[in-house]
């Protein structure tokens, strides 16, 4: 199951963001999306999301527009984790990871099966602790997976996810990282942006390299995180190397002397 | 308590307030006399009831709109006076009065649901992306303009007769509207009512911001048009009919929330009865002050919610800091 990006071009009036981007996307793969800030990274991944819909080219999924489908139908497929963890209102975190529901309910109350997906959900993401509590009253990295158990609980057979690890400490981001990493493993197509590097390196399978709102590099990370891309694309003097345990690292010298 | 016992709670003292209203003023009617051939009877059939009434249907529309409108833009201070929406569908009203279309039927009415739902529209195209702070002085802008074109309008009325109807007309009172009345404006405020309470699944995903709601397949174009359609008829319908009755729409969310916890649907139904209940009372007790002259109903409920405002923008201003 693919998910295709076919000379995908966005801009907002004359100012141009996207411009003929070509990718696939793999299901059961954890893609990540990089480029410097003003890559056009929110904005791929809002037109993957179908929120946005690109001037020319497209993303599609079963051969079905993205930008075209019935919201509802959309929204049972690909589940977004958006930019900035908003929760407007001090409602508990089972009510919140319910939201994820909306695309599936029919009639009033929630069903059996919205039930399962619910507390499936709060399992795989270690928040049933919390159910009742507020999110409001949550910590940063409390409420990040609640955030994300109300992806899960959609159900989705893709995840994409705007920045999730932003403000989180390290360790929040570990968890977060690696339960997208589990959802990819289980068979989801998982595409986030990420402005960590080494994240990267250490979690991606896929990664897309965006500069200047054109697609500079796609491919494995050894293909993409080279030393003459990181300088080109991201100003930045820095190496890979595989350490003693042969994880793949990634060391950043400095900036490269302009 | 649960939620359910809460709303049984509500609409036994919605129902309270109602018979309160039918009863209560300078003259006390009791049950026996409300079918009686006499002066009570008479003062039961054509002030006490339309009355009681059209503090049952303002209230609970004011209510809701208020719960609706503070869902969609996110913003607990929200409310159809404080955005304007109220003083645009007076400017309507006065707007027609002064063109002799309220001698139309249903004019009046037409001008004041325009007047409340293009309101809407232009708050959300000068406020949007404004941050909460930014809808409220939209409103201040939108409430501004419309009470000086109101005032314009009033100041070249033909004749000083046609000027004290306007004022009478706007500064809000439920006193001497006939069954009529209420039968006309009964529709829109009804249609007004079941397209905000259609609106609860869509304002809850709003929890997640708009881009949230829009991933799960909300579409927010349709909902705006809902709202403004829905508050246009709602609030359009009940100025016209009682003038400008304020903060019913801030104040009841609020303790609602108190009661139901602050998911947006779990509280329309809620404040729809909350808006009643506080309407009813309050009017009752306009009627039941010593005086020679009664205190308008616009008047007090301005007094009861404007240190209720200030008090939400401190508390407001305080968890920000």
């Amino acid at each position: 199951m693919t998910l295709i990006v076919r000379n995908l071009g966005f801009s907002y009036g004359e100012r141009r963001i996207l411009d003929a981007i070509n990718a696939t996307f793999e299901a059961g793969k954890f893609t990540v999306i990089l480029g410097p800030n003003g890559a056009g990274k929110s904005t791929l991944l809002a037109c993957l999301a179908g929120l946005l819909g690109p001037q020319t080219g497209g993303a599609s999924l079963h051969d079905a527009d993205i930008a075209r489908m019935a919201p509802t139908d959309r929204a049972r497929q690909i589940g977004l984790l958006p930019q900035g963890a908003e929760t407007h209102w001090a409602i508990t975190s089972e009510a919140l990871v319910a939201l994820g529901r909306i695309p599936h309910m029919r009639g009033t109350g929630p069903s059996a099966d919205d039930r399962r997906a619910i507390t499936t959900a709060m399992s795989a993401t270690a928040t049933e602790g919390f159910a009742d509590r507020p999110v409001t009253q949550l910590s940063g990295g409390e409420r990040a997976r609640v955030l994300l158990a109300r992806v899960l609980a959609s159900e989705p057979d893709w995840i994409l996810a705007d920045e999730p690890l932003a403000n989180l400490d390290p360790g929040f981001q570990l968890d977060i990282l690696a339960l997208l990493q589990r959802q990819a493993e289980a068979g989801k197509g998982v595409v986030a942006v990420l402005h960590d590097l080494q994240y990267a390196v250490r979690f991606a399978d896929h990664i897309l390299l965006l500069h200047e709102g054109r697609l500079f590099a796609q491919g494995s990370v050894e293909d993409v995180i080279t030393a003459a891309n990181l300088a080109h694309v991201y100003g930045i003097d820095a190496n890979l190397f595989k350490d003693e345990e042969g994880t793949i690292q990634l060391c950043i010298k400095g900036k490269v002397p302009s | 308590m649960n939620n359910r016992g809460l709303t049984s709670l509500l609409l036994l003292l919605t129902l309270a307030a109602f018979l309160l209203s039918l009863m209560a003023g300078k003259v006390w009617i009791w049950p026996s006399s409300w079918a009686a051939d006499s002066a009570d009877g008479w003062i039961f059939l054509e002030l006490r009831l339309p009355r009681a009434l059209l503090g049952l249907c303002i209230g609970a529309v004011l209510g809701l709109s208020g719960a609706v409108l503070q869902g969609y833009l996110r913003n607990p201070l929200a409310d159809p006076t404080v955005l304007g929406v109220s003083a645009s569908a007076a400017l309507g009203g006065v707007g027609a009065i002064y063109l002799g279309l309220n001698l139309l039927p249903f004019g009046l009415f037409a001008c004041a649901m325009l007047g409340a739902g293009s309101s809407i529209l232009l708050l959300l195209a000068i406020s949007r992306n404004g941050g909460p702070i930014g809808f409220i002085l939209g409103g201040m802008v939108l409430s501004t303009l419309a009470g000086a074109l109101t005032a314009f309008i009033i100041s070249i009325a033909p004749n000083p007769f046609a000027a004290s109807e306007i004022i009478n007309w706007l500064m809000g009172a439920l006193t001497d509207r006939l069954m009529v009345d209420v039968a006309t404006a009964l529709p829109f405020m009804a249609l007004g009512v079941a397209l905000l309470l259609s609106t609860g699944r869509a304002l809850d995903a709003l929890t997640l911001g708009e881009n949230g709601a829009r991933s799960l397949g909300i579409n927010l174009f349709r909902l705006q048009w809902i709202i403004v359609l829905g508050v246009g008829l709602a609030v359009g319908a009940s100025v016209a009919v009682s003038g400008v009755v304020g903060f019913v729409g801030l104040i009841v969310p609020h303790l609602i929330r108190a009661l139901y916890g602050e998911q947006p649907s779990k509280i329309l139904l809620p404040s729809a009865l909350g808006g009643a209940i506080l309407t009813l009372t309050a009017d009752s007790l306009v009627r039941l002050l010593p005086g020679p002259s009664e205190v308008r109903l616009g008047i007090a409920m301005a007094v009861l919610g404007a240190p209720f405002f200030l008090l939400l923008l401190l508390r407001y201003r305080r968890g920000n800091a």
